[in-house]
């Protein structure tokens, strides 16, 4: 337990920059609801990482002690593998935007319009 | 399709004053990258089809005609549903890179205090001046996102935004900028040393440096040379000055100065006045008078240097301009938009650099592709990151370095 005058790391690590915040949507809720759903995005996507860091280990060694964990630095083979995953998780979190982009290239009349359609041709 | 990977964090080099990171430290800062890539390559052209889609089309309804400026697409585009996403997803990503980046200073910073104070001690490269005060430009707002700017921190005399600045601009960048951080300094050095091979300047000052990642490598490739590396802010200096201790550059020193005001510094004291990535922090009146100073402390026959991104003109479309603008109002860079559009040849121009003295080059990164693949360029182009940059440049007139050089 940190005493009072001991420095609060945790608490000083997330104060704002100085300087007002843009805000991006009308309801203030829905920004802050960005904060709180990419940043357990990034929490994820580390515990997938720690898990194939876990496994590496084990293959390797059979054993496992935490220092080891934390020292972990895999070779360029082992980094391509957990990157290649690394851009895969991001694109299935981020599938929606991806196809929203898709779907403004398209430019698509609704699907409404061809049940209508087909049921008269 | 591996090279278009971002490099493992871990890649990075690990100077003895780089803060130390954990597995999950480190595996945050792999997310971010991909996570930037992915907004800046994957759906970054979201906002270019939303705009010539709906945005352009709407604004030529309502107006009767094209925009004329970038601050007219500004507006359109921030009442796009799409842009406000993106750039709400853009702004997160910003925001927790600071965040990741402060939980691995600040848990640390006890140590990391203890280890720049050894260096610091012993090296003799650092020389603060209490008497400096921070400019307006600097303390407006956190330039960055940063929490503490450049010169803030969380106790007297500490590293915090420096090392936090250094821990985490390998993940923004996508290591881009080598393990070292120091790509744009490599840029300069590689163009110097190609186009004029047989100049070897003495003395050379790089204002603006911060924690001098820029600096040192100019400092490695000339080491005969006594460089010197000024910036207002003290918090930076430290973390520089004993991250190159570390490094074991003994050729550089870090003081605290303003470029505003050089009247240590005699006329034509330096063969090479450097800036890097710096003026874009400025303001509109302290940009003149800092370029002033340096064509009074330059040699006759002296070269000042400044790596930037492009300047907006009337050949680059107004929606890259605006894009380009998008750190400027969403990652609290002041003065970025209006430096841009400055006509920078005549400011030079005006600070004693006659337009026909004047030259820009390109400058490129350089990267080892041993362990980082190459920075991604072209339609992909992260912009206001990317490793490509501009550089505008002139020869002093008087007795020439240049022709001799050449």
């Amino acid at each position: 337990m940190s005493g009072p005058d001991e420095f609060d790391w945790v608490s000083a690590s997330g104060h704002r920059a100085k300087g007002r915040r843009p805000d991006y949507f009308e309801d203030p809720a829905l920004d802050r609801l960005y904060s709180v759903v990419f940043a357990l995005a990034a929490e994820v996507s580390a515990l997938r990482e720690r898990q194939n860091t876990v496994e590496r280990l084990l293959d390797e060694k059979g054993t496992l002690r935490r220092e080891d964990i934390e020292a972990y630095e895999p070779d360029r083979s082992a980094a391509e593998e957990r990157g290649l995953a690394t851009r895969a998780y991001v694109s299935r979190v981020m599938r929606g935007f991806q196809q929203a982009v898709e779907a403004m290239e398209a430019d698509e009349p609704p699907v409404a319009d061809w049940v209508e359609k087909l049921s008269r041709e | 399709m591996a090279s278009d990977l971002p490099p493992a964090y871990t890649a990075l080099t690990r100077h003895p004053m780089m803060p130390q990171t954990n597995h999950d430290e480190a595996a945050r800062f792999n997310f971010l990258a991909h996570f930037n890539r992915f907004l800046s390559g994957d759906i970054g052209r979201g906002n270019r089809i939303a705009y010539k889609n709906r945005v352009l089309p709407k604004f030529r309804e309502e107006h009767g005609r094209n925009p004329k400026h970038r601050y007219e697409i500004r507006d359109a585009m921030n009442r796009d549903d799409w842009h406000r996403m993106w750039s709400a997803l853009k702004r997160n990503s910003m925001e927790m890179r600071q965040h990741f980046g402060r939980q691995v200073v600040l848990r640390q910073l006890d140590a990391l205090d203890a280890i720049a104070s050894q260096y610091n001690t012993g090296s003799g490269l650092l020389e603060l001046d209490s008497a400096i005060s921070q400019p307006e430009y600097q303390t407006a707002v956190d330039i960055h996102c940063q929490p503490g700017g450049y010169h803030g921190g969380e106790r007297e005399g500490d590293v915090t935004v420096g090392a936090n600045y250094d821990v985490g601009l390998f993940a923004t960048t996508g290591g881009a900028l080598g393990g070292l951080n120091d790509g744009g300094g490599q840029a300069v050095v590689e163009w110097a040393k190609r186009e004029y091979p047989d100049w070897q300047p003495a003395r050379i000052l790089d204002i603006g440096a911060t924690i001098g990642h820029n600096a040192v490598p100019i400092a490695q490739a000339y080491p005969d040379a006594e460089v010197i590396a000024i910036d207002t802010a003290a918090a930076s200096l430290r973390y520089g000055a004993a991250r190159a201790a570390a490094m074991g550059v003994k050729n550089i020193r870090f003081i605290q100065a303003s470029g505003e005001d050089l009247s240590r510094w005699d006329d034509g004291s330096f063969d090479w006045v450097q800036t890097t990535m710096f003026l874009h922090e400025l303001s509109a009146k302290s940009m003149p008078r800092i370029l002033a100073e340096a064509n009074r402390v330059l040699k006759p026959g002296g070269l000042i240097f400044h790596v930037e991104q492009p300047q907006y003109s009337n050949e680059m479309p107004l929606f890259e301009q605006f894009m380009r603008d998008w750190d400027a109002f969403n990652n609290n860079e002041p003065f970025w938009s209006a430096m841009h559009g400055q006509d920078l040849k005549q400011v030079m121009a005006d600070a004693g650099f006659p337009q026909d003295s004047q030259f820009v080059a390109g400058v490129r990164a350089v990267v080892d592709p041993d362990i980082f693949p190459p920075a991604a360029d072209g339609e992909e182009e992260d912009f206001g990151r990317a490793a490509i940059w501009n550089a505008y440049g002139a020869w002093k007139s008087g007795a020439l370095n240049k022709v001799e050089a050449e």
